[in-house]
């Protein structure tokens, strides 16, 4: 179980670097070349926000996991 | 103490802490619920700052205030205790809520109305930020270890109840009142009785202990110094905060969204029925739901957390599509039998008050369906003196409302009650899951981040996304319709419901990997 979760890691930093793309190609880029004014907050929160979070999470999560951090046998 | 003595005191701390939370949810969904009138009084329509400030009080207060005022009311509450904090953010969130209530419209002060809306609704969500985490400790924290799922889940029903007394509040006012009266200054009563319900909460509050716990640690001068730091700088509490987040909290934050406010938005939106219908139906399903976020969490108590929560997820996930299938054949009227014989259309032309020459053509059609099911649809088109500024799709102004018959209604309770108690499930044991994952002295910061990101930005995002996702749908479809291609989406209406299948499945594999069903301990 312990080598499932420390390969697994593998797949949620390419889950995180797919949502990053995710949101800044689908959300934060077509909202930041809107027309709109109202459209500048949720580019902004997207792109500075939303995006460290959920990138930087689950990356950071993906590189402990593959550091074993997660290994309940260390415990 | 004997043991009945002590369950006795514990219910009256839950009693006590789970109704300023219920008033918390409630100020905050109040606003969400009242939102297009809100937007009338002080969000004028075409009018560039006014919608820009919109959409920071929409986006601000739950993506950035909410996770901020975990922190900030989270390190308070591990520095200096769990009462005084979750008190603080109580009478922020009442005084806000209140005073929403009582500010002049955009017509009578001009910006100062929207700064002022934006401001407070800001105050509400660093408030929420902060209340919940308060409240779950303080309760976990005044459990027996055996009961701590059951006593927990109280506090657990209360983002329910909140939503569902906003809803009930809400229509209640608009039965009492003519549609002018509560357009005019009705809307403004749900905020007014805020400050009511928080005066009672804040007397109770106040006579309440400190937690047992919490108090133990600081008499032994071992509360955090810098519980921020402790939390998220240190490497052992972080991977599980980590943890906390993208195995329990986004999986559940998006459950609960989707069974509640994509359910309600979907009824609205999508199949068009009647307002106070649609709101009707969502109270009847939260009110037979709410029981079971107290049977998930005893139920907790006996077999772990980890497997209610996930198992809850996972058949959300699978089982998301089949339902909103068929929660669309039972509501849309593209899926009943016309009585073609019983329409009605109705045209009629005014002159549009606001243009001089303009015109404005109604027409109404009144349609009834084989199961009782009636249809209003109004129909305003914009006719210009000048044909050269004619618009078809600006000038055209559509409004489509279903009054359903009495099968499809009781067919969309059950469908919608379903899906509450997925959210049941998921959300019934995170309160003592959470608590139980972090140490006393940084429990309050560390399992209010994860939570408020879990629900604020992951259920959040969801209208956002699942609204992109299927209007996309609907656009290739168009385009495909146009150039005689078969359509690529036979339902495009259920393409939004990608975004919480696919967060809840990682959510699940992530969850059924790493966390462990072992850990009980509150005492660390």
């Amino acid at each position: 179980m312990n080598t499932i979760k420390k390969i697994a890691g593998i797949l949620w930093i390419a889950i995180g670097l797919y949502a990053g793309y995710i949101l800044i190609v689908t959300q934060a880029i077509p909202k930041f070349s809107s027309p709109k004014p109202e459209d500048l907050i949720p580019a902004i929160i997207y792109a500075f926000v939303l995006t460290p979070i959920i990138v930087g999470g689950l990356v950071t999560f993906g590189i402990y996991a593959l550091q074993n951090k997660y290994d309940t046998t260390e415990e | 103490m004997d043991n009945t003595k002590s369950e006795k005191g514990i219910a009256s701390v839950i009693a006590a802490s789970s109704l300023g939370t219920l008033i918390e949810w409630y100020d905050f969904y109040i606003f969400g619920s009242l939102a297009t009138v809100i937007a009338t009084k002080f969000f004028p329509t075409g009018n560039p700052t006014a919608a820009l400030l919109s959409t920071l009080a929409t986006f601000a207060a739950g993506f950035v205030v909410r996770p901020f005022g975990a922190l900030f009311f989270g390190r308070l509450g591990d520095m200096i205790g769990r009462k005084y904090t979750f008190l603080v953010t109580l009478v922020l969130m009442g005084l806000s809520t209140f005073l929403i209530g009582c500010i002049p419209s955009y017509e009578k002060i001009g910006f100062l109305a929207p700064i002022l809306v934006l401001l407070l609704r800001l105050l509400q969500g660093l408030a929420l930020g902060g209340e919940y985490g308060g409240a779950a400790t303080y309760v976990a924290e005044h459990s027996p270890e055996h009961k701590r799922g059951f006593w927990t889940s109280w506090i657990q029903t209360t983002a329910t109840v909140g939503l569902f007394l906003s809803l009930l509040v809400i229509v209640s006012t608009k039965g009492a009142m003519s549609k002018e009266a509560f357009a005019d200054w009705g809307w403004r009563v749900p905020f007014w009785i805020s400050i009511v319900m928080v005066g009672i909460s804040i007397v109770i509050r106040m006579k309440m202990k400190e937690s047992p716990l919490f108090q133990k640690a600081k008499d032994e001068g071992k509360t955090s110094t810098n519980p921020i730091k402790e939390s998220f700088g240190n490497k052992l509490n972080f991977k599980f905060v980590l943890l906390a987040l993208f195995g329990a909290t986004m999986g559940q934050g998006v459950v609960w969204y989707t069974g509640q406010f994509y359910a309600l938005n979907f009824i609205q939106n999508t199949l068009n029925v009647d307002i106070t219908q649609a709101s009707n139906i969502l109270m009847i399903a939260l009110a037979m739901g709410t029981p079971f976020f107290i049977v998930f969490g005893a139920l907790s108590d006996k077999i772990g957390r980890k497997w209610i929560m996930l198992f809850g997820m996972l058949i959300a996930l699978l089982s998301y599509r089949t339902i909103y299938s068929k929660m669309y054949d039972s509501g849309s009227v593209k899926s009943k039998t016309e009585i073609i014989a019983n329409t009605k259309v109705t045209t009629s032309i005014a002159a549009d008050v606001k243009i001089v020459g303009d015109s404005i053509r109604t027409t109404i059609t009144n349609k009834e369906y084989a199961d009782g099911t009636k249809y209003v649809e109004t129909k305003k088109v914009n006719i210009h003196a000048d044909v050269a500024e004619a618009d078809e799709k600006k000038d055209t102004k559509i409004d489509k409302v279903a009054n359903l018959d009495n099968g499809s209604f009781w067919s969309l309770v059950w469908l919608v009650f379903i899906q509450v108690i997925f959210v049941t499930m998921v959300y019934g044991p995170i309160a003592a899951f959470l608590v139980e994952m972090f140490p006393i002295r940084i429990r309050y910061t560390s399992m209010s981040l994860p939570y408020h990101i879990g629900n604020g930005i992951f259920g959040g995002l969801l209208p956002t996304i699942a609204l992109f996702l299927s209007t996309k749908a609907g656009q290739v479809n168009e385009v495909a319709a146009k150039t005689g291609t078969a359509l690529p989406y036979d339902k495009p209406y259920l393409e939004g419901l990608w975004y919480p299948i696919i967060i809840a499945g990682v959510c699940f594999v992530i969850g059924a990997l790493y966390i462990s069903n072992k850990d009980r301990n509150v005492n660390d």
